[in-house]
Parts: structure tokens; sequence; C-alpha cells
């Protein structure tokens, strides 16, 4: 397993001590020079928590500047990953305002102890880009009888988050040959027997490569 | 719905479902199974993580100008998504095969394909298909190897394959190098979802025959 995410409670790390205090905490007036309506603190996204705030404003106010923050910081990275997919630029320029579009309608369902935002971004990225790109309908797993509408654990929230941010940082320093190779996994639509044959190696050597990735990973992790 | 399982889905296929590149017939096993089983679902919560940080650190591609507004645009003339009541199903079919099939098991509608044994496609894309197959108590699949990947998902009932029991909510997958003939536990009928991503080759005339009439 690579992070043991629902488990993670156990490991309390020092800034767990930080207060999550969560969204009240974090979402409270804060007067940011060159940003006018916004209540949210723009300096989240460098904390233990980046954005759950934003999404949390969209919910609680339809709150636009939030949004239009999330927007600045998402959507580049999602019309790449749609351009990668195999979409046109025009194809993924209207698909990325729809995956967008679905933050802001399905910002309520948006659950902290479950994913971060950018992993939630990333499964609507996917698939919308599974719907418009290839077409096909795509079967979630059955939903587990909590949902999000009960109130999420504080403490699995903040570890969870602190858990994707530490994740995103060793994946960025994975060596380059196994961090592209994890990229094209996630990127590009291709099997990893496509994969191969593309890039003209092996495929045992892409699995190892790949293996290999995600053993650093999981160790990254501790 | 969780069941004691003891033959897992291998880390590839997941980590693929994950990424989005999974044809359409093995996205719905990975999806029925995942139903099935927390192991695989908190594996699969891992994978999606590490969409989640290859999305943050990957390039970033320029919208046209106006894409905010376009955007706001689309949100202004879309209604909220209702929460969703969460259903878990309570018949032999998880949910996400209730919802290709159009309901439980009292929905199938199976086509004899000799010996007992009796088969439903499930409609899906055509890079890969899934059907369900119904094999009596004790009786034998007919004997085949592999052109391509096979993933083969216990719903009810148990079988046998090389010294091995493969029971609800078990998947077993098979490639090329593999040959097998598995035989349904003695106790209950067998049903299974599989899927293949190229057609299964039989070792006798008439299932090969048979093979293009029922598109297995």
């Amino acid at each position: 397993m690579l992070t043991s995410i629902p488990a993670a409670k156990e490991k309390s790390a020092p800034e767990a001590n930080v207060s999550y205090g969560s969204v009240t905490e974090l979402t409270t007036q804060i007067d940011t020079p060159g940003r006018k309506v916004s209540n949210v603190n723009v300096q989240d996204r460098t904390t233990a928590t980046p954005w759950v705030a934003e999404l949390q404003a969209i919910k609680d106010r339809q709150d636009q500047t939030a949004f239009a923050a999330l927007f600045e910081h998402f959507a580049p990275r999602v019309k790449a990953f749609l351009m990668k997919s195999g979409a046109d630029a025009a194809l993924a320029e209207e698909t990325t305002q729809e995956v967008m579009a679905t933050l802001w309608t399905k910002a309520h369902m948006f659950d902290p102890a479950r994913a971060s935002v950018a992993t939630w971004v990333f499964t609507i990225a996917r698939n919308r880009s599974i719907d418009a790109i290839r077409k096909q309908r795509r079967p979630e797993p059955e939903d587990l009888p909590w949902g999000p509408e009960a109130e999420p654990d504080q403490e699995d929230a903040l570890a969870l988050q602190q858990e994707s941010t530490k994740l995103a940082q060793a994946l960025s320093e994975l060596p380059e040959k196994q961090r592209i190779l994890v990229e094209r996994a996630y990127f590009g639509d291709l099997s990893h027997s496509e994969i191969a044959a593309e890039t003209g190696l092996p495929l045992g050597t892409i699995k190892s490569r790949i293996r290999l990735a995600l053993d650093r990973l999981r160790h990254a992790m501790g | 719905m969780t069941e004691q399982i003891k033959h897992h889905l291998p880390d590839e296929l997941l980590m693929s479902y994950a990424a989005g590149t999974l044809p359409e017939a093995f996205n719905l096993v990975v999806a029925t199974h995942v139903s099935m089983c927390d192991d695989a679902r908190a594996r699969l919560a891992e994978y999606e993580a590490v969409g989640g940080a290859v999305l943050e650190t990957a390039d970033e591609v320029e919208l046209s100008e106006g894409a905010l507004e376009a955007t706001m645009r689309l949100i202004s003339s879309r209604a909220k998504d209702p929460i969703k009541t969460i259903r878990t199903s309570s018949g032999v079919f998880p949910k996400p095969l209730q919802d290709y099939v159009g309901g439980d098991l009292d929905s199938v509608k199976w086509r004899r394909i000799g010996g007992g044994v009796k088969q439903a496609i499930v409609p899906t894309s055509k890079a890969a298909n899934a059907r369900l197959l119904f094999i009596p108590a004790g009786a034998e699949m007919p004997d085949h190897g592999h052109a391509g990947t096979e993933m083969t998902l216990v719903l009810q009932g148990a079988y046998l394959d090389d010294g091995d029991r493969f029971a609800r909510g078990d998947i077993e997958v098979a490639n090329e190098e593999m040959e097998h003939t598995p035989v349904a536990d003695i106790g209950e009928d067998c049903i299974c979802l599989i899927a293949t991503d190229a057609p299964l080759r039989f070792n006798s005339l008439l299932p090969r025959m048979a093979q293009k009439l029922l598109r297995i």
C-alpha cells in the first residue's frame, strides 16, 4: 500500500497540532491586498490543506473569487491532461470548462477526509475525458454507506491532506526516468504495453520502472 | 458489501483503472470488484492520489481568453448537483453491474451455449467485451486458452481452477500463456463476470464454430 490513506490517524505528525480548525478558521476574513471580495485566506495553498478552503467557500457562499483562484491553478493542468489524453485544443478547452463547472456544482460533495482537491479534480477530469474523448461510460464502484453528508473527521481530513502534499513532493523528487513513466501511465491514454511499444523499451522494463517508482513513493510516505 | 476475498486484483490493472486507460469492459469488472473488496478500494484511493499528485506536478496549457467567464456562464446555466443518496445494492450484483444489466440477476437474458452453461453479453465499447457466464454446479467450462487478457470475477458460487478455489468477490486474471479448464464447485451454480480484450481460443472445433455465433 502506498499511503494507508483511510487509516492515517495514528500518525500525528508535529504539524498536526497546527489546528485544522478547519474550514472556519481557514476561511475567516483576512485582509488580502489585491484581492477584493474573497474571504479566503490565499496563503492556504502553501499550508497543510491546499484548496480545501476555496472549495468550502464555493460551497458555503458561492464565492466567485475563490473559484477564480481554483480555476487559475487547476484549469491549465486539466487542459494539459486532456490534450495528452488525445483531445485537440478546442475539445480540451471545452471539456476543461465543463470539468471546472463540475467543481462548482459538486463542491458540496467533496470530502477532505477522502481525497485531496487535486485528486478530486483528477478523478472528475479523468471521467469527463473517458466520456468526451473516448465516448465510453465510466462504471464507478458502489458508494460505501457513509457519504459526504456526514461531517468529515477533521483529524482524518488533515492527515489525508498532508499525505497528499507529501506524495506530490515525493513524486517530483523521483528519478527522471521513473517520474516520466508514472506521468505517462496517468496522462496519455496508453496502457503499459502501449507505452512499451511507443518507447521501444521492453514491457518488463516499463513495468519494473513503474514498480520502482511506486516503491519509492511508498518509502517516502513512510 | 464486503466479502472474504482471497484472490485480489493485480496492481497494474488497479493503477490503469485509476488512470482511466482500461477498456470499458475491464473498467466494469474492476468497479464491480472494488464494490465488493475493501482492500481494493483502499488501494484504488492510493492510485487515484498518485493521479492527483501527477496533476499537481504536470505541465500546464494556457486556456483561451475569457475561459473563466465562459465557465461562470456554464455554471449559471446548470443546477447544483443533488446530493446523491447512498444506495448500496442488496442483490447478487453490486451497483455498477446492475447499472449495466438494468437490474439484478433476475433481469439477465441468458442464452444457452451447451452443457447447461449459459451466457449473456454485457454491452460495452468494442475494445474489449464483457459477459456473464452461468456454469451449473459441478460442470466444466470449455477448455480454452487466451489471445489477450481475460479477467474473471465470481459473483455467485465458486469455481476450481488448477488447484485454486475462486469464490464470490475473487478475481482471476489470465493471459496468453495460460490454458485452463475451470470447473464450477459442487454445491451452487456459479455465476461470473468475464472481460476479455481478445477472443478466447477454444481447443476443439465445435466451440470454435460457436465462438463466432456467440461473440465470445
